[in-house]
């Protein structure tokens, strides 16, 4: 039977200390939810098209998509300053990158290794980051961002900048030792980061169940008094409600706040990943029940937008997707002389 | 305009697959993610999802087709809006023609001299390449079988679980997922879970745990997923592994073997494409194995379980799949330390290890053809580096290029130089060289890749230097 992925469960754990208020659902204007869905349906379609062109011999390595949590990366982003805040994720980062609005053609470049590439084809798939938008990344060592993204927290506070640090990390990570070590630094100096666990129930073909002791994972702070909510990652209103409370806590200086994020990847672990260890049925059911964008796109059309609106969206979306896409395969690769560039920054 | 959908590549080393089964027929309409066909590998079957939305016109290769090559037309999908049935319908009963071969298109191939698609430097790396001279030790008249590097790793595996209760396999994906890259299939069935057992992700701590067991008595294999994921876990490989039969004098052991795959691997870039042969190989109290064929796997991993050190087995993705002849013996064991030579020549000695032995043979063949005759020597161990096999190899030679898939600097390459300079400084007719990658974390881009790797042909340039013919 699937396991819905999006049931509320959020329980808050007992305790004495203070905790966040409950977050509520966030109420969007037409205008953002329209915003919240082309975001959504470009990172499921340059997923799709990702797919495809790995298919095709044209993206190499590890890919490893988004498609099924796309709320997550535009609910919580949505609410950062872009000014001031920063966000670090693993290799699964397509999604949060065009959540930025970075342009699908320099992400797509990155993807097929070319010159045009956001790290010039050096990085690939798992190595993309953007400094302009403050995104750092784009790692591929399972659970390495979560200190990493604690030290940019650290330079937050250190700075007085006002910025938040927002690190990204899967269930799977949640067992590394670091993120402990990580989480535990953080409380004791109250470091203003955001842990966003994107519980998509896998780690890799490993349920969260079968490597979890502790399966609410929202709870994993506890023993270090940091608070945890658990959220419908299918639902970018309540991500978005979540991202609130989040950052109204940490930016009111009480220090480091778990989000858990129940949502679903519908595709393998990376393209290379048959994903045995699950049903068809469990993948289906999740799409059919709880797909992120078609719940969009029903309150789209409660509010009066009209199919011919949502289709003028899609067919938009198409010709980014596309566009990037062509351009992607046909601008060139790296000068050979690349090959040496950026080992160092400077000359000894 | 109709949408043509191609055999898809399902992992960067496909080349062809088997359409296992059509989900969908003709007249069908689908939607993107729609599940539309099985396709088969010889590692596993995927699923094979729609992304353009709109009416299966034409199923052009029937189910259960062999040998599709990567970017044939499978199927075609009219567009909406179009009429599905317009395109030229097959005879409703006749069953979908196999595709005829010849008409397997060139995957993405630059049509009309556009960009040609993604390639991998790695290709010129892996080969297949045999041993020319027998191992001494093999009975003459044994039956030789064919197996891959994978199913030898998995039977030496095997075969020391069934003898020994007290070896278990760990790591991650190890038991239900059969092995991120199938090393482990089937054991899981044999042995059950109490010893072949899942960990979550956390390298530091089930390296710590599996060293804690061997010091407790049992013999682990610990499989890292990549030795890149190792990183996590170095301090006990180095710290508690290594030095605890040293600090407690002899009395406590640490019998555990560290396992996977090293080295490049196929465009994952530079965060999982490493060689940590050198760093391992300069820390006193392991034992660092580095196999290149599916026999040597075999008989070291045996060995490597059997002993009482700690051992770091170092593996490569890229000969995973590779096929090798291997004696059919009922308990093939090799001994540690002792290098092997694959190749016997007198011109030049060409010292290498892991997936460069492949790459040095290949070298070989090329100098053979130009009346270049090179020995080549596959280290096999690395440490302890079994020096005297170099050392009389180059007494019969006096010359030396020592071939590695890693980083120049404090390399295995350089640990030899620095032996020949030591032991051998009289034998030497010209310097030694080293082919090695480049200097710089491994790029993503295929052609930058390319240039990264070494090559054949850099080891032929670098014999004709040393035999002054360049």
């Amino acid at each position: 039977m699937a396991k819905a992925p999006a049931r509320k469960t959020t329980e808050p754990a007992k305790t004495n200390r203070e905790r966040p208020d409950e977050p509520k659902r966030y109420e969007a204007s037409k205008e953002q939810l329209l915003e919240f869905y082309k975001q959504m349906l470009l990172i499921r379609r340059f997923e799709e098209k990702a797919g495809q062109l790995y298919g095709l011999g044209f993206i190499g390595g590890f890919c490893h998509l988004y498609i099924g949590q796309e709320a997550v990366a535009v609910g919580l982003q949505s609410a950062l300053d872009g000014e001031k805040d920063s966000v670090i994720t693993g290799y699964r980062d397509h999604g949060h990158m065009l959540a930025y609005g970075i342009d699908p053609k320099v992400i797509m470049a990155e993807l097929t290794g070319r010159a045009a590439g956001i790290s010039r084809g050096k990085g690939g798939s798992m190595h993309m980051f953007s400094t302009e938008k403050k995104f750092y990344g784009g790692h591929g060592i399972v659970g390495a961002q979560v200190a990493l993204g604690t030290g940019l927290a650290f330079a937050h506070k250190y700075n007085e900048d006002g910025g938040v640090a927002m690190a990204y990390f899967g269930d799977g990570a949640a067992n590394q030792g670091q993120v402990y070590e990580s989480f535990n630094m953080a409380e004791l100096w109250k470091l203003p980061i955001i842990y966003v666990i994107e519980n998509n129930q896998y780690a890799m073909g490993t349920s969260v169940n079968r490597s979890s002791a502790e399966d609410q994972l929202y709870k994993r702070g506890e023993s270090f008094r940091i608070p945890g909510i658990q959220v419908d990652g299918m639902d970018v209103l309540a991500c978005r409600g979540a991202a609130e409370e989040a950052l109204a806590w940490v930016r009111s200086g009480k220090g480091p706040i778990i989000l858990e994020m129940k949502t679903y990847r519908y595709r393998g672990h990376s393209m290379s990943d048959p994903a045995k260890y699950r049903s068809r049925e469990e993948v289906q059911s999740v799409r059919d029940k709880s797909d992120p964008i078609e719940q969009v796109k029903r309150e789209l059309e409660e509010m009066k937008v009209s199919e011919a609106d949502l289709k003028a969206i899609e067919a938009e979306i198409r010709k980014i997707v596309n566009e990037s896409a062509d351009f992607a395969e046909q601008t060139p690769e790296p000068d050979p002389s690349e090959l040496y560039t950026d080992v160092l920054v400077e000359s000894y | 305009m109709a949408i043509e959908l191609k055999m898809p590549a399902l992992s960067p080393t496909m080349e062809e697959g088997t359409l296992a089964k059509w989900l969908v027929k003709e007249g069908d309409t689908v939607k993107s993610g729609d599940i539309l066909a099985e396709i088969e590998t010889d590692k596993a079957t995927m699923e094979f999802e729609a992304v353009d939305e709109g009416t299966i016109s034409k199923i052009l290769v029937a189910e259960g087709t062999d040998n599709v090559k990567v970017g044939t037309v499978i199927a075609t999908i009219a567009g909406e809006g179009e009429d599905a049935t317009a395109a030229p319908a097959p005879a409703p009963a006749a069953a979908p023609a196999p595709t005829p071969a010849p008409a397997a298109a060139e995957p993405a191939a630059g049509e009309d001299g556009g960009p040609k698609k993604a390639d991998s430097g790695t290709k010129q790396l892996a080969s297949e390449k045999a041993a020319t001279v027998k191992d001494p030790a093999i009975p003459e008249g044994t039956e030789m079988v064919k197996v891959t590097v994978r199913e030898a790793l998995r039977d030496a595996m095997a075969e020391e679980m069934r003898k020994d209760p007290r070896v278990f396999v760990m790591g991650e994906e190890v038991a239900e997922y059969q092995g991120a890259y199938k090393v482990t299939q089937g054991l899981l069935e044999e042995f059950g879970p109490k010893r072949v057992i899942d960990t979550p992700i956390t390298e530091y701590g089930f390296a710590g745990l599996g060293s804690g067991a061997a010091m407790g008595g049992l013999k682990p294999i610990v499989e890292f997923m990549t030795f890149n994921f190792a990183m996590q876990a170095i301090d006990h490989i180095v710290n508690s592994a290594a030095k605890t039969n040293y600090m407690s004098g002899g009395q406590m052991r640490c019998p555990i073997v560290f396992r996977g795959p090293n080295g490049a691997a196929s465009r994952v870039g530079a965060q999982h494409s490493q060689n940590y042969g050198p760093w391992y190989a300069s820390v006193p109290g392991l034992i660092v194995i580095a196999p290149y064929d599916a026999q040597d796997a075999k008989g070291l991993l045996k060995a490597a379980i059997r002993s009482e050190d700690p051992v770091v087995f170092l593996e490569n993705e890229l000969m995973y799949g590779r096929h090798f002849e291997i004696p059919k013996l009922d308990d093939y064991v090799l001994p540690i330390g002792k290098a092997r030579i694959v190749r016997e020549g007198k011109d030049v000695t060409i010292v290498s290890y892991s997936i460069g032995v492949g790459v040095a043979l290949e070298a070989a063949d090329k100098l053979a053809a130009e009346g270049v005759d090179a020995e080549v020597v596959d280290l096999r161990t690395l440490r302890p580096l079994d020096t005297a096999t170099v050392l009389e190899s180059l007494k019969k030679t006096n010359r030396l290029v020592v071939v590695e898939e890693g980083w120049p600097t404090c390399s295995i390459a350089s640990e030899i130089a620095a032996v020949v300079m030591e032991q051998g400084f009289d034998d030497l007719d010209a310097p030694v060289l080293r082919v090695t990658n480049e200097d710089v974390p491994l790029p993503y881009a295929a052609n930058l890749e390319k240039l990264a790797l070494i090559t054949a042909d850099k080891v032929v340039a670098a014999v004709k230097k040393v035999t002054y013919k360049a």
